[in-house]
């Protein structure tokens, strides 16, 4: 469960309608139709090496506002807009996995779970990936 | 950042480009008191801005520049190069602090100490010249550099008197010598003791103007205001609100697009009719908005002096700019794009073609040389010529460098004709300077050049002769932002692929799939009318298919003088674009020029010719390929040259037609050919494309009517067809045989001698006819223009 600040938020699409690019890295799904502007969208699954999404779930897109411009990220799902504050807040445990801790700040100890919060300029780049073409 | 800080760097960067052109200026004409005193109000704008903001060392450094200019322009001083190039240091360590302000609101932490000492002591030196330590140490740095070279001594500058700052009036007045200080400033004291008429009124009472002289001095004085004021005719905008307006009259031309389609099939008189309208007033803004983009090439051009000055100084050089067609314009991005190319070609010109002024005399040349740079519109593109009259370049010795690093073999060598022996100056490492100096020399800076102008979809090319001098042309497109694309698809995916870089489409027959394309050395080439193609697959390069690679289409593509052949499946319509770049992550990849959004809404990504040639692997060279025939090297001016379609008419004429006069090129099944009346057609695309003999046309008996249709019917076998499309509709040429594509120019003409063909020209090396397309399109015996309408209207 990760949790992304809402004000870099612009949208959220329930449904995604993407353009593979191929020879691309294997992190970018794709790219999206926003109202005109061309999206990358950025699969968080590919960039936390997590495992495949199962193809019964669709994504859902969070376009998110950056240094360099917009981008989407493709999530499994999203949950509430909450107001977090810095008592729940904690350092990242060293357990962490690498490819994680450089994009996670830190985590927040909420009510049976732990939101880790993505820094999202560090989850835009892709420098240092293993970088496997689609 | 504060407001007032932005148009403080705005101006200032800008005052310093003037400064910049106008110092260079005053180099070769010393005395010019209009440019000392435009240099000096503009010194002393900005360093008046300065004091305002708070830039204390920004303040000090230009007010130690403007004592300087103060004496230059009161005639205490005369102008050296050291001062010269200590004011053009001042430019550029401005430039750096402004810069810094940008970025920290703050003029840096270096207070020029060491300059502003160096500007102080020039105020105190006598009015004749001292070689400096400086100029020796430049020397060093540079090829071939001799001990004496000539530099332009400073003529002795005028003396006048010192020149009271009194109203404008008076100043100008005692600028044209008209009066004398004194009675200006008697003028002044009557003004205070109470006359109230105008400096002018008084001059001319007290005898010492005549009042023609004051009419003409008025008449100066407002042509120097005009000249001040006429930039309120323009505005600032931001070209961020600039690239939103492009971006949305974009979409606005793919809805408009669309709305043609469905129009096509509406009966409706009033509504086509306001559809027309939206038509043309879209076509219209599109056309405003694109010119919003464009900025003159002067902007490029200007900069030019103060680089070859500083180049030619460093160098012991001495040479002078000319430039032609400064008012070409062409779209913004562009301009970025052959700035550093151009400013490299300008430095190589110099530091490499122009030689040292006594070489230059021993070969009976004036000792300054010229670098030329010329610009204009060609088609749809904007040619930029930079020329030197310096030594040309040596093809042999860029052979044989070219040899020594290993960039080709020597038999290679040895084949290579000039013009391809020249392109091995794109090659990185390859440069026959002697020393690498810090101007150029290493040889890292031409391959730069050419990969900077063939991303923005130009071309660069030379042409020399040794001892006389070299010319690179540089071609670019006029504009980026929409551009005409054939769309394909391979493996279910839409390309799309810039109409610039096609040359022709070659259709592969299901049973010939495999037919038609050989293997040379293992790699796939195609043999297209005698000649080998190199053939590259895009679901391969894309690596779009597990299973063999495919395709039924080829693609005919062309990057400089390479073709080769782009296998894809399917084939679809010509559309115009609009091209959007792709994000950060995807902006590396080579083979992708952008994206676009098509009529539905979907995305295709736009393929980059030249990157895909690249990563194909695509060579100049390839031992047992043919590489076109470069076009003939011709040092005249340049000649018009257009893509032609050579063809066997009828019974053995030759003729030949405009490739962008024709929609496509077609081989039918003759047993497609069906009769509708008396006319010839066949289903084409979805519609009935009429077909017409050329034979039949072309053909006049005596009595002045046509050939009788003895032409069998079904055509056997296959027919070569030229589609052509006119006023909005397609028609069918029926020709004997496509001989060729050429390039070529239709300069030898005479006029025709029958009907059907407009002149003959030598096209190709032989006469041809060339084809009067519309003139057989409204043959009334055709009875094509009476043709109903319910022909398919095509989508522009």
């Amino acid at each position: 469960m990760f949790g992304v600040e809402s004000q870099n938020i612009q949208e959220v699409l329930r449904t995604v309608e993407l353009t593979e690019v191929p020879l691309a890295p294997k992190a970018i799904a794709g790219l999206m139709n926003l109202r005109g502007q061309i999206v990358s969208a950025l699969d968080l699954r590919q960039r936390l090496e997590l495992n495949d999404r199962q193809k019964a779930h669709p994504p859902t897109g969070v376009v998110i506002r950056t240094v360099d411009g917009l981008m989407g990220l493709l999530v499994d799902g999203i949950g509430d807009v909450m107001d977090v504050d810095e008592s729940t807040f904690e350092e990242s445990p060293e357990t962490l996995a690498p490819q994680m801790r450089s994009v996670i700040v830190g985590v927040h100890k909420l009510k049976g779970n732990l939101m880790h919060v993505l820094d999202t300029s560090s989850v835009c780049d892709l420098k240092g990936l293993q970088d496997a073409k689609a | 950042m504060d407001d007032l800080i932005k148009e403080f760097l705005v101006e200032s960067n800008e005052n310093l480009d003037r400064l910049d052109t106008e110092l260079v200026k005053l180099e070769g004409t010393p005395d010019s008191r209009e440019l000392l005193a435009s240099i000096f109000r503009t010194i002393h704008s900005i360093k008046g801005a300065c004091g305002f903001l708070g830039f204390q060392k920004l303040e000090a450094l230009t007010h130690a520049g403007e004592n300087l200019l103060s004496k230059l322009r009161d005639g205490k001083l005369v102008l050296t190069p050291e001062i010269g190039s200590a004011l053009l240091s001042m430019v550029d360590a401005i430039r750096e602090m402004l810069a810094a302000i940008n970025v920290t609101e703050h003029d840096g932490e270096d207070a020029r100490v060491g300059l502003i000492d160096q500007l102080k002591k020039l105020l105190e030196q006598e009015p004749v010249s001292v070689a400096t330590s400086r100029r020796a140490m430049a020397r060093e740095n540079c090829e071939e550099s001799k001990p004496e070279s000539k530099v332009a001594t400073p003529a002795a500058a005028g003396r006048s008197k010192k020149t009271p700052h009194v109203g404008k009036l008076g100043g100008t007045l005692v600028e044209q010598r008209r009066v004398k200080p004194e009675d200006v400033a008697r003028a002044l004291e009557a003004q205070e003791g109470g006359d109230t008429r105008p400096i002018g009124a008084i001059l001319v009472g007290l005898g010492v103007l005549k009042s023609d002289e004051l009419a003409e001095a008025l008449r100066l004085m407002e042509e120097r205001r005009s000249k001040a004021t006429s930039q309120d005719s323009t505005i600032r905008v931001q070209v961020t609100l600039l690239d939103r307006l492009m971006n949305l009259v974009g979409e606005l031309v793919l809805a408009r697009n669309q709305v043609l389609q469905y129009a096509a099939q509406q009966k409706d008189n009033a509504f086509l009719g306001t559809i027309q309208q939206l038509n043309l007033v879209t076509s219209e803004l599109r056309e405003g908005v694109m010119k919003t983009r464009m900025q003159p090439i002067s902007r490029l051009f200007d900069k030019v002096p103060r680089v070859a000055r500083d180049v030619s100084v460093a160098c012991g050089k001495q040479v002078h700019v000319d430039t032609e067609g400064k008012d070409t314009e062409l779209d913004r991005t562009l301009l970025e794009a052959i700035n550093a190319p151009l400013t490299h070609l300008v430095r190589n010109a110099i530091d490499h073609g122009i030689e040292t002024p006594d070489s230059r005399v021993r070969a009976g040349k004036p000792p300054e040389g010229v670098v030329r740079l010329r610009a204009s519109h060609e088609g749809g593109q904007v040619l930029i010529e930079i020329s030197d009259d310096g030594a040309g370049i040596d093809v042999e010795k860029i052979k044989s460098k070219a040899v020594e690093k290993g960039a080709i073999g020597a038999d290679q060598a040895a084949r290579m004709s000039s013009t391809e022996a020249l392109n091995l100056i794109f090659l990185p490492g390859v440069s026959t300077a002697e020393k690498v100096t810090n101007v150029s020399g290493r040889g890292v800076g031409m391959d730069v050049v050419k990969t900077n102008i063939e991303h923005v979809g130009g071309s660069v090319e030379i042409q020399t002769k040794l001892g006389e001098g070299s010319t690179f042309k540089i071609k670019v497109p006029l504009t980026l932002a929409i551009v005409p694309a054939l769309v394909v698809r391979s493996v279910g995916r839409r390309f799309a692929i810039p109409q610039m870089n096609l040359v022709e489409l070659v259709r592969l027959d299901a049973g010939q799939s495999g037919s038609g394309i050989e293997l040379v050395h293992g790699a796939p080439v195609y043999r297209l009318r005698g000649r080998l193609l190199p053939l590259v697959y895009l679901d391969r390069e894309l690596k779009l298919r597990e299973e063999e690679p495919n395709g039924q289409n080829i693609l005919v593509l062309q990057v400089d003088s390479r073709r080769f052949g782009l296998v894809v499946d399917e084939v679809h319509d010509t559309e115009e674009i609009v091209v959007k770049p792709l994000g950060k992550h995807l902006k590396g990849i080579r083979v992708y020029a952008g994206a676009t959004i098509m009529g539905d809404g979907q995305l295709a990504l736009i393929l980059d010719v030249p990157g895909l040639a690249e990563s194909a692997g695509i060579k100049t060279e390839s031992p047992d390929g043919q590489t076109i025939k470069a076009s003939a090297l011709n040092t005249k001016d340049t000649v018009e040259k257009q893509k032609l379609v050579l063809f066997d008419g009828a019974n053995g004429s030759r003729m030949a037609i405009p490739l962008n006069a024709l929609a496509r090129l077609e081989k039918l099944a003759g047993s497609d050919v069906e009769r509708s009346g008396n006319e010839w057609v066949v289903q084409y695309r979805g519609q009935i494309l009429p077909l017409i003999h050329l034979s039949r046309v072309l053909e006049v008996r005596r009595d002045g009517g046509l050939a009788p249709n003895d032409t069998t019917f079904p055509p056997p076998g296959s027919i070569d067809v030229l589609v052509i499309q006119e006023n909005g509709r397609l028609f069918g040429l029926i020709v004997n045989t496509i001989i060729d594509i050429v390039e070529d120019t239709t300069e030898v003409r005479i006029p025709a001698t029958r009907a059907g063909v407009l002149y003959s020209a030598v096209i190709g090396e032989r006469v041809t006819e060339m084809l009067d397309v519309s003139g057989i399109l409204q043959a009334p015996e055709q009875g094509v223009v009476e043709r109903s309408k319910a022909m398919a209207v095509v989508p522009v």
